[in-house]
């Protein structure tokens, strides 16, 4: 079976942080930062397992201010 | 594959809605308004009616929803968004009209206009924000808060002998000769959210058909008022609000 692999881009300025794509992703990609902030002070969203996404869009579908794009790439 | 080799145009598969301003929401952090505002550019560019839709925005946190949404607004007096839109749709019935409201301003400031244009069957559709709590104004109890919960005007809990019972104003509508499609979705997972941005799409294109009003509810946190993180406040209301104000159709009568 092909595998799919995916990669998110956060828009960092438009983050606040809330934590829920962090919560929704279902294999822990994403995380908040800890000790990088954003210019309004928010702990922002970011890949830190990026190999394992697979581009399901949970974090994109949740985040209430639209902050990730998502991608998707057959894998060869 | 590298980072680079998948983030390519052709391999998107989701981004922010293109009607959705750049201009950063002021809503909180977690806030389910961001989501159902998402949910609501999305299905009017699915259904193409980016230039033939009005939107009637409430007083309440929603309030600035023209600055977000790249349609055409206008804003009400409080409580009168279902009146506005009443007239709005009469005189430009080829338009897509609907209203966003919040439980402040529907169910209690608004609840006349809104039953009456419900049972008059006015073709709008009422996208109702029922976070249990009035948002903006500090956390006051609402008519739709829950027996039992606190807010700053009610600390020792909602007592029915001294506040009354919550309004189940979704039910009120079901029962209403005027209403087309009646639903209560909620906005806290990626089901729920797909769900409701269905029944949203399906309120509006009842509303375009001349089928009758449409009210979407959406059970919703207020996690600032609410004094929990938004993942918290999204598990206290599927404990907490769900067996009140119980998900799914309540009355669905556009294919009679």
């Amino acid at each position: 079976m092909a595998k799919m692999k995916g990669a998110t881009v956060v828009d960092i300025e438009r983050c606040k942080g809330c934590r829920l794509c962090v919560v929704a992703c279902p294999l822990d990609v994403l995380a908040l930062t800890t000790k990088n902030v954003n210019q309004k002070g928010y702990n922002y969203a970011e890949a830190v397992k990026e190999d394992t996404c697979t581009g399901c869009c949970s974090c994109a579908i949740v985040c209430p201010d639209g902050c990730i794009t998502v991608y998707r790439k057959k894998e060869e | 594959m590298t980072r680079e080799e998948i983030i390519r145009e052709e391999n998107l598969v989701y981004k922010k809605p293109e009607l959705l301003n750049d201009v950063p929401m002021h809503y909180c952090p977690g806030c389910s308004h961001g989501v159902v505002h998402k949910l609501i550019s999305e299905v009017i560019a699915e259904m193409g009616m980016q230039e033939k839709s009005i939107g009637i925005s409430p007083v309440g946190c929603a309030v600035f929803a023209y600055k977000y949404i790249d349609i055409d607004w206008e804003e009400a007096a409080h409580g009168r968004a279902p009146a506005l839109a009443t007239a709005v749709k009469r005189l430009l019935p080829d338009r897509l009209v609907f209203t966003y409201q919040g439980d402040g301003d529907l169910a209690c400031i608004g609840t006349g206009e809104t039953i009456h244009a419900l049972n008059r069957g006015e073709n709008i559709t009422i996208i109702f924000i029922n976070n249990a709590i009035y948002g903006m104004t500090g956390g006051q109890m609402a008519p739709t808060t829950l027996l039992g919960m606190k807010t700053v005007t009610c600390p020792y809990g909602r007592d029915p002998k001294l506040h009354g019972y919550p309004l189940k104003i979704t039910e009120i509508a079901a029962t209403l000769e005027g209403t087309c499609y009646v639903t209560r979705q909620s906005v806290q997972n990626v089901g729920a959210i797909l769900k409701a941005k269905r029944a949203i799409r399906k309120a509006f294109e009842y509303s375009m058909q001349g089928k009758g009003s449409n009210l979407v509810e959406i059970v919703s946190t207020c996690n600032t008022n609410w004094k929990m993180t938004p993942e918290k406040a999204n598990q206290w209301m599927e404990e907490n609000m769900f067996p009140f104000y119980q998900l799914g159709d309540l009355k669905d009568n556009g294919n009679k």
